[in-house]
């Protein structure tokens, strides 16, 4: 059920547009970070470069 | 598993790994619930349907000023401890805090016109609430543009400390001046004054956002160990190329 918003509905629904928007760009930030370094690691990987710290384990 | 523990980033990651599904699942179902109750919730008597404005508006403020909590609280573990792991913190916690105050002060202003008349007056407690935005913007600005990231971190880490004394100010500004906002009503001596019929799905959609702000922190944490892992492996491969050719 909609519920009826009033005189003052343009506010109501600019305030959840706004912070829906905010909220959805935080999270694609986040994953397409994520992503982003995942597929960076993975090149220098494959090119051999390794972390100090696994080659002192090896 | 001890929390020290913990403090070893591969641990942390395979924690996070661990708890990230189950804390964005129910952040996804309490946000469903939340939401929910703030629609179907009465309007206020005073004004009207333009309360559902406030399940919005008050846990994002609460969140913006929790995120510099976060990263003061972090800046200590860099500033005292040196511990990586503290700065990893208070770098994630500082583009969501902003997020969050950003929010706060856009529905702040949306929700002001109709109910004061106005978008905006320089009163104490928006104003100290758009400086925490402008010291969120700093910190990053430190963190993000330093040419040595571990100037800037100790820079960020020193600004987070000092911007602390902004948060009992946006808390008691309107106990210690004459402001437009209303005073506390939530948390203060003598129970909230909200009905319960408006307080539930506020302390609900508080409680979501909460989730969503620790979900989000945790998943950037992430991305930030990430990152450092690559910047070091990129100093490695340079390291070596430089050493084949001499």
């Amino acid at each position: 059920m909609i519920p009826s918003l009033g005189p003052h509905a343009d506010f109501i629904v600019a305030s959840y547009a706004v912070t829906a928007f905010v909220v959805a760009a935080l999270i694609a930030w986040v994953v397409l970070d994520y992503s982003a370094q995942r597929r960076i690691l993975g090149d220098l990987e494959d090119r051999g470069v390794t972390r100090r710290s696994r080659r002192m384990k090896d | 598993m001890a929390v020290i523990d913990l403090a070893n980033p591969t641990r942390f990651l395979n924690l996070v790994n661990r708890v990230l599904p189950w804390l964005t699942a129910a952040t996804v179902l309490l946000f469903a619930f939340g939401l929910a109750r703030a629609m179907n919730a009465p309007d206020d008597y005073q004004q009207g349907a333009t309360v559902k404005i406030m399940f919005l508006h008050v846990p994002a403020a609460w969140l913006g000023m929790m995120g510099w909590g976060v990263m003061s609280a972090a800046a200590l573990g860099t500033l005292v401890w040196r511990h990586p792991l503290a700065d990893v913190a208070g770098k994630a916690a500082a583009p969501i805090g902003a997020a969050f105050t950003f929010i706060c002060l856009v529905t702040g202003s949306l929700w002001g016109r109709p109910t004061w008349g106005t978008y905006w007056v320089w009163d104490a407690r928006l104003t100290s609430m758009l400086v925490l935005f402008l010291l969120y913007l700093g910190v990053m600005a430190l963190y993000w543009t330093a040419e040595d990231p571990g100037r800037g971190s100790r820079a960020a880490a020193i600004l987070s400390l000092v911007g602390a004394v902004n948060l009992p100010i946006i808390k008691f500004s309107v106990d210690w001046w004459n402001t437009l906002h209303q005073p506390a009503s939530v948390f203060r001596m003598g129970g909230s004054t909200i009905d319960p019929s408006i307080l539930t799905p506020l302390l609900i959609m508080a409680v979501a956002f909460t989730l969503l702000f620790f979900t989000l922190h945790l998943a950037a944490m992430r991305n930030e160990i990430l990152r450092r892992r690559v910047r070091s492996m990129r100093l490695m491969q340079a390291q070596e190329l430089a050493e084949a050719g001499a």
